[in-house]
Parts: C-alpha cells; sequence; structure tokens
C-alpha cells in the first residue's frame, strides 16, 4: 500500500483515497454481510457457464503433456501471412477503427473468392458480415435469426457451442444423431450417417433453422451431395434456416469434395455460410470469420453486430484480405495455401491413423478437418473406480494425461443429454501438430501397453 | 445407406407433402412472423454507419467519429510486431478466452494499484473486444426483461439498443446545463445531474446505471460529490454500477479521474470498463476489459464464453507490454499516460479557440478528446424545418459534411428518441488530431465565417 501512495503523489492522484479506502473497506466487510445481494446473472444464460474448453485446455496447460485435444495448430502460419500482418501495422490508420461490418479490403477479397467457390455473384457489402471468429457468426446468426419458441435442429456429434447459443437465445435445441453404419473394415468418417426418417421426423412448424456443419467437428465426415440435398429438401418443405458452419472448408482430403449447401437449389435465400480464418490460414488467434448469405439475413446479423462489438479489429482484417489476394490468384494452382494445407494434414492423418491403429486402436479415419476420434472401450480400461458422475470419456481422457501424459477430448462433450451415453466411449485427437509433437505421441502410443512406473 | 436412398427418399417427401396442407401450414406460419427475432426491434437504426458512410464520402476534414489520426505510440507498435514475428508462434494462435495470461496479470497488477485492492488476475479481470463488448457482456449477464437501466443523458449510443437487446427498459436522466456566471466559456463541469431528478429515476425494478466519467460527448469529468450521490443511491437500492471509464486518461486542467468501484459500499457492484483503443491510441486493435470481483465478473465469463469466447492474442500480447512500460514509468514525465493528456490539452484549447473565432460556442471539456459546441448563431445556413422529424443538429451536421467538408456529430445521437430535440443545436468534435487536421478544420471554419459576415 505504501508503495502504491509514494508513485501515486507524482501524478496528483490523491493518496486518502487509498487511505480512506483502508478504513472504508473494514466497514464494508461488515456491511455486506447483511446487504441483500441480488445481483444475480439473468435468465439467458442460466446453466450455460461450464464449458469443456474452460475444463480441460486448464488441465492440458502443463508443457510435459503432449496435447492433442483443443483444436489449434502448433505449426506456424505460412510466412507471408505474418509478413501481411507486419505490413498493416505499420499503416498509421490500420490502426484505428475500420468499417463496421468488416474492412472493405477484407470483405472484397472474400466475395471474389466465394463467388469463385459459389459461382454467384456476392456483394461485398451487403451479404457479407466479418466477426469475431467464426464463433462470433455462430453467435450473430443465432441472435439474429433465433428466439423464444423456435426450434433449432442440432446433428450429434456438435461442435459444442450450438447448444448453449441456442439456449442462449431463448430456443429448443433439438438433437438428432449421426449413426454408425458399417458396411466396410475400416472405420470411415462417411460410414457415420443420419437416418433421413429420423431426420424429417425432427422437423415441424417450429423449426426455424439447422445447424449443418461440414466438414464436421468432431468426425471429420464430409457431407456428401445426396446427404445435403436430403437436408436442403427439408429446409425447403419446412421454410427452415439453414446455419452452415463451413470453417474446415478447405481441410477435405482426396476422394472428397466440399460442397456448399448454399449452391444448392433454393438454398442460397435461407443459407447463412460461416467461415473462418483461423482455419484457413492456421491463425486461430487472429479471431476472425465471416458469414455469407443473401441480403434479408445479413442485414440482421449487422444488427446484432452493431450492437455487440460493433468492428473487428483493423490490422489483423487488412492482414488477412492481403493473404486471400494472394491464394485468390493461385486458386488454380496446387501451391495455392487451401490445397497445401490440406495435403500436408492428409500426411498428418494418416500417420495419427497409424499410430492409433499400433496401439491396437480403431479411429475413425477423417474425410476432412483435421480432428479424428477413436472407440477407446477397447483398451478396457477400468474407472469405475473414479468416483465422478462424469461420463466415462471424460474419465478415460483426464487419467490418460495425468498417467499417460497425452491428452484429447472427450466426445460426449459434443453430444445431448440422450445420446451422450452412445458416445462416451470415443475420444478426440487434433492432428494439425508439428511432427516433434506427433513423435512424441508416437513414443506414448507405443508404449502404452507397458507398466507405468 | 444413404447415398444410395436418393430417389426413394424424394418420392417418400413428396407423399408428405401432398397430404392434408402439412407443408402449406408450416410455411404459412413462418412466412407470417419476420424472419428476425424481436430482440432486433427497434435496435436497428445506428449513428454511425449512416455519419461514418458520409465523412468517408464527403469529407476533407473529420472530426467525426472518435478515433485518433495519428499512430499509436513507438512502443506499443513495436511491440505488436515483436509478437506477430517472434520465434513464439503460438501467439497467433488461441490464447485463454478470458484474457490473455500476461495481460491479465499487469492489469491487475496496474488496476489493483489504483483501486487500492489485491486484484486476482484470473477472476477480478476479463479481456474484450473493446470496450464495446465489455459494455454487451455487461448487460447481457444483469439486464432481463424488464429490468430498467438508468442512463445518464448525453450518452455514448449504444448503451441504449444494448439494454433494449437484453430486453431491458432504458430510464433516462440528462445532465442539465447551468450558463457560468461573468460570460465565462461554459464548461463541462457546468452541466450536473439533478440530484432529486436522479433519485426519483431508481425504482425496484432498476437494475443498474451506466456511468460514463469522463463523459462522451460531453467531456464532464464527474467530482467526488457527485460520484458519491450516485455511489449512495446505488448502495440505498442495491443498484449495479457499469461504469465506462474508457477515457480515464484523458482529463484536463489537472483535474482527478476518480473511479466509483473505489467508493464506500461499490467495489462488490461495479464493473469498470477500460480500452486499450482510448488508453494507448489504437482503437483499430479492438482490446478492452473490464475489472470487478468474482460474483459479477463470472457472469461476464459466461456471456462471454457463448459469444465469442476468444479474443485476439497478438494484440493483447502487444497491450500487456505497453501497460508493463506503463508501469514502470506510472507518474513519470515520459508516461504514455501523462504525455497524451499534456498533448491533447493542447489540442482541445487549439479548437476551443479555432471554434470561438468564428461564432460556435464551444463546452470545455475536462475530459476525453471530445468537445461540444453550440452552433446556434450558424443556423443561417440550415434554415429550421418545423415539423421535421430530424432533429436540427442533426440535419446541421450533415449539411456541413456534404457543403463544407467537415465532418461533425450531432449531440442529439446521444439522446433517446424522446429526448433528441432538447439540446438539438449542438455538435460534437473529435480533437485527438494531427496538428494539420485541426488546422485544416479552422480553414474551413474561417472560410466559412467569411461567407456569411460577407454581403
Amino acid at each position: 500500500m505504501l508503495f502504491a501512495s509514494r508513485s501515486f503523489c507524482c501524478l496528483g492522484i490523491r493518496t486518502y483515497q487509498l487511505r480512506t479506502d483502508l478504513l472504508s473497506r473494514s466497514i464494508k466487510l461488515s456491511a455486506s454481510a447483511t446487504m441483500t445481494f441480488r445481483h444475480k446473472n439473468t435468465r439467458r444464460i442460466e446453466g450455460l457457464d461450464s464449458n469443456v474448453w474452460v475444463e480441460f485446455t486448464k488441465v492440458a496447460a502443463d508443457p510435459s503433456i503432449v496435447n492433442l485435444g483443443q483444436g489449434l495448430p502448433d505449426i506456424s502460419p505460412p510466412d507471408y501471412v505474418k509478413e501481411e500482418l507486419a505490413k498493416a501495422a505499420a499503416v498509421d490508420r490500420l490502426n484505428q477503427y475500420t468499417r463496421g461490418f468488416g474492412h472493405p479490403s477484407l470483405v472484397k477479397a472474400l466475395s471474389q473468392v466465394y463467388e469463385r467457390v459459389c459461382g454467384r455473384k456476392i456483394d461485398p457489402f451487403t451479404d457479407i458480415l466479418v466477426t469475431v471468429g467464426a464463433y462470433g457468426s455462430l453467435f450473430s446468426t443465432i441472435q439474429a435469426l433465433i428466439e423464444e419458441g423456435d426450434e433449432v435442429i442440432i446433428i450429434e456429434p456438435f461442435y459444442d457451442c450450438y447448444e448453449p447459443m441456442v439456449k442462449m437465445a431463448g430456443a429448443k435445441p433439438v438433437f438428432i444423431p449421426l449413426r454408425y453404419k458399417n458396411d466396410r473394415n475400416s472405420a470411415s468418417s462417411a460410414d457415420w450417417v443420419l437416418d433421413p426418417v429420423e431426420l424429417a421426423n425432427k422437423f415441424n412448424s417450429k423449426t426455424k433453422a439447422i445447424i449443418l456443419n461440414t466438414p464436421h467437428n468432431p468426425i471429420g465426415k464430409v457431407f456428401t451431395r445426396e446427404e445435403l440435398q436430403v437436408i436442403a429438401d427439408l429446409c425447403i418443405k419446412h421454410d427452415t434456416l439453414c446455419i452452415s458452419d463451413e470453417v474446415y472448408e478447405w481441410l477435405v482430403y482426396k476422394g472428397n469434395k466440399h460442397i456448399k449447401i448454399a449452391t444448392l437449389p433454393g438454398m442460397w435465400e435461407r443459407t447463412v455460410t460461416i467461415g473462418s480464418a483461423g482455419k484457413t490460414y492456421s491463425v486461430t488467434g487472429w479471431k476472425l470469420g465471416w458469414s455469407i448469405g443473401p441480403q434479408n439475413l445479413i442485414k440482421h446479423l449487422q444488427v446484432v453486430h452493431q450492437n455487440t462489438l460493433y468492428t473487428c479489429p483493423t490490422p489483423l482484417q487488412e492482414a488477412l484480405a492481403q493473404a486471400f489476394w494472394i491464394d485468390y490468384k493461385r486458386m488454380d494452382d496446387p501451391d495455392c495455401y487451401f490445397y497445401s494445407l490440406s495435403r500436408e494434414l492428409e500426411s498428418k492423418r494418416d500417420r495419427m491413423a497409424q499410430l492409433l491403429q499400433g496401439a491396437g486402436l480403431k479411429p475413425v479415419i477423417p474425410d476432412g478437418g483435421y480432428f479424428m476420434i477413436v472407440d477407446v472401450s477397447t483398451l478396457n480400461v477400468d474407472l469405475s473406480d473414479v468416483d465422478e458422475k462424469q461420463p466415462y470419456d471424460y474419465k478415460f481422457v483426464k487419467w490418460m494425461i495425468t498417467s499417460k501424459k497425452l491428452s484429447a477430448i472427450p466426445l460426449s462433450a459434443f453430444c445431448g443429454p440422450e445420446t451422450k451415453r452412445q458416445f462416451e466411449k470415443y475420444i478426440r485427437f487434433c492432428f494439425i501438430k508439428k511432427n516433434s509433437t506427433l513423435d512424441a505421441a508416437e513414443v506414448i502410443l507405443k508404449n502404452w501397453n507397458k507398466q507405468t512406473a | 445407406m444413404l447415398r444410395r436412398a436418393g430417389p426413394s427418399l424424394r418420392h417418400f417427401l413428396l407423399e408428405r407433402k401432398s397430404s392434408a396442407g402439412y407443408s402449406s401450414y408450416s410455411s404459412e406460419a413462418k412466412m407470417s412472423r419476420p424472419v428476425q427475432a424481436r430482440r432486433l426491434e427497434g435496435i436497428d437504426k445506428n449513428i454511425w454507419v449512416e455519419f461514418v458512410k458520409l465523412a468517408a464520402t464527403y469529407s476533407t476534414v473529420n472530426l467525426g467519429q472518435g478515433f485518433p489520426d495519428f499512430p499509436p505510440p513507438d512502443f506499443l507498435q513495436k511491440a505488436f510486431v515483436r509478437a506477430l514475428s517472434g520465434e513464439n508462434h503460438m501467439l497467433h494462435q488461441y490464447t485463454r478466452a478470458f484474457g490473455h495470461p500476461p495481460l491479465v496479470k499487469i492489469l491487475a497488477q496496474f488496476f489493483g494499484k489504483l483501486l487500492g485492492r489485491d486484484l486476482d488476475p484470473m477472476t477480478n479481470v476479463m479481456v474484450t473486444v473493446g470496450a464495446y463488448q465489455a459494455l454487451f457482456c455487461c448487460f447481457q449477464a444483469f439486464v432481463d426483461e424488464g429490468d430498467e437501466v438508468i442512463i445518464i443523458e448525453p450518452f455514448f449510443d449504444c448503451y441504449e439498443p444494448m439494454v433494449k437487446m437484453a430486453g431491458g427498459m432504458p430510464v433516462f436522466v440528462p445532465l442539465r446545463p447551468k450558463a457560468p456566471k461573468d460570460g465565462k466559456l461554459m464548461s463541462s463541469a457546468d452541466w450536473h445531474l439533478d440530484p432529486a431528478e436522479l433519485a426519483s429515476k431508481f425504482s425496484e425494478r432498476t437494475k443498474a446505471i451506466v456511468l460514463n466519467s469522463p463523459n462522451n460527448p460531453l467531456g464532464k469529468v464527474f467530482s467526488r460529490g457527485e460520484l458519491e450521490l450516485i455511489a449512495d443511491l446505488c448502495v440505498k437500492h442495491d443498484v449495479l454500477c457499469i461504469s465506462d471509464e474508457v477515457y480515464e486518461w484523458l482529463v484536463y486542467d489537472g483535474k482527478e479521474h476518480i473511479r466509483i468501484a473505489s467508493l464506500q459500499g461499490m467495489w462488490d457492484r461495479t464493473v469498470t470498463i477500460g480500452s486499450a483503443g482510448k488508453s494507448f491510441s489504437a482503437t483499430g486493435w479492438k482490446v478492452g476489459w473490464t475489472v470487478g470481483p468474482n460474483r459479477l465478473l463470472q457472469h461476464l465469463r459466461t456471456v462471454h464464453q457463448n459469444s465469442v469466447y476468444h479474443c485476439a492474442t497478438v494484440a493483447q500480447e502487444a497491450v500487456a507490454q505497453g501497460f508493463q512500460r506503463e508501469l514502470e514509468l506510472y507518474g513519470k514525465p515520459e508516461s504514455y499516460f501523462i504525455q497524451l493528456p499534456k498533448e491533447l490539452q493542447q489540442k482541445r484549447d487549439w479548437l476551443v479557440q479555432s471554434l470561438g473565432a468564428v461564432g460556435m460556442k464551444p463546452i470545455i471539456p475536462e475530459g476525453t478528446y471530445f468537445l461540444v459546441a453550440d452552433i446556434s448563431e450558424f443556423k443561417s445556413d440550415v434554415p429550421d424545418v418545423p415539423d421535421s422529424d430530424e432533429p436540427y443538429d442533426s440535419r446541421f451536421a450533415k449539411w456541413m459534411v456534404k457543403n463544407k467538408g467537415l465532418a461533425a456529430i450531432p449531440l442529439s445521437a446521444f439522446y433517446c428518441g424522446a429526448h433528441k430535440n432538447n439540446y438539438n443545436h449542438f455538435i460534437r468534435f473529435c480533437f485527438a488530431k494531427e496538428e494539420a487536421t485541426l488546422k485544416a478544420a479552422n480553414d474551413i471554419l474561417q472560410k466559412w465565417k467569411r461567407e456569411k459576415t460577407s454581403p
């Protein structure tokens, strides 16, 4: 306290403020005990406080643990991306506010790239909103278009934020699981499918939207045109919106093609498509994403945006715009980062699969994305003495972190309450990791069956 | 297997569609409702969207939107480049959701000293995407349908729509000007809350009051007495205080910025909001923070983790280094938090002179980088239009940017709809501008004055 008061003297911030505060604090302590505290949280966030990431990122923060849990690359973003950020930061005006709905050079670049991909005209100012990550796009979309009385269909397993965001908007999540249908020896993400009758039964007059995630986190499924058509037909029939989370759109492996549901007939006018700079350029820490769709939907997302955070950081948007121009110009070239990253990840995928198979596990080989799920029940790790009400996979991952120094994410975190039992034998590994990380994982997996000291 | 289900599935769907009105009923029910959620009602208009566009199209000198036209300080820009190009490329990946550890640690240290208490960086501090998102988290966390929130007019315009989006009811109480004696120029200190009027706004439905000191747009720096008045009412009615202190360093004439959270009974009920954009002249970085007791911040964390989750890492790393420097230089002349207000005070005085010389009557701000001027004497250029929906100052500001190339913001933008015509002959200038910009503004004003006085 004394140090503080000395250093404050010179500025004229009066020290008596601190002295009286010390005195008032002792008075306050007795007062607050009797004060009725009615500062409860709002209803909209009731029950939404827990979060699998807050729990698991803390546990895995120990540097001695090989972290294949949270989905973030430990590889470097491409050099030119970092250079563009350095260039942007050196321009004075790029350190000040830019256009709220998206920095002009960025929305223009996005419209060019996606016009090419979608084969339709996209107005950079009315059809695009730049947000704080795809996460921010999901939030803006749900807050803009979903409310109490609405139902939103969520396909399980799902990226965990969909459920709390739908609930925060006052709406009811309606879950439908992907079900494993195996008619081959090796498990592939393609073997996980929706039952069309079951799906159709989830739609009713209250269904405001369905959330689609393709390529899918955590399974890595890349929905085929036929599968998307089933969803599209139902959306059109029931006049339902489609929120299409396509953050892994460039990460599709050989033999697969990412198809945008918004390009199917009748879908553009009812779809908001979400993308991510973090996943496209391996810069998750830039937290830039975008929503693309028809003006009559995007305008409402823009209203949410102008009343939540107003504008996204400028230098990051400028750098991203420049990176997009670089890759837009080489979209016919295999060196384009959108394709080269995918190739790099495919070999990591194959390596990860081998490592898991070597440990006696049967991973589900993803057709896209950078996650791989695996059924760990075959390892027969007995955790029945672990006295928690947590699902098996939560207990397994915690046990694996402490005893094997390897982390992953439990799949039941990605499920609604009814399906948790179905998925609690699966865990999710992230493989967008540098070679040394995968090497370390290899050591652990090879030695899995040896006794721990 | 779904892939082979194609034709038969479509047939199945067609059959269902044709059965008794099923699909047409569901379509009608949807079509009778607007596609957007009700929470967007009445909050779609935004003054900035319009005025920023006008400034971009017409202005040669932009004193409108509040941002500096000079760069952030060297040390901060260097910190940013070090962060993005350094060996630790993990600074391009997610950091801790509630705030990058180096940043929350230094903020806890820094504000702990200022507030005279020990702050835990993990629970008493949360980083947000600008102070704007901090405000959003507060309203979403604490304002339920039917809750009242007291807003002091004139106010930074986002408070009202944010309260509405949360289902709350804004209750307005105005600062009222009292003309200074002896023909002195009016100061922001001459605008006061009427204590009885303020007290009458508190009801059993009042959940929170929003305080903004130093105040945008007037520049008022609330005195200790005024803050105690507000604090007493908060304690009496058990009301939360959302304290927007983004301009905390921008105080002039030796005035003191007092943090309401440091007043008796206030720490437990106050969320204090700050901004790197305003503190370090880097508005485009969008780094802000909240400081407060854990039992309030825990709910902000819930909103944050369900809306944006993480804030950009590199900027947080750079701001942390900026604060480290400021902590070391605290109170010394080289401190940016001392240099910036010193420079801005000079610019303020310059603009005051400039406006006064042409017949606009400036209200001298005690803080912030905004200045409000009375334009009654300039009315001749823009005639009164009785029964016009648009307040006079708004039409004036639009006319001015289109015809004179000088952008400013009408004061009515900072009042609720019902009160927009109470103070409709003032406009707000931002003076966080290079000398050349202020000089160019002066040239426009001088030329304008000459045109008015010549026959």
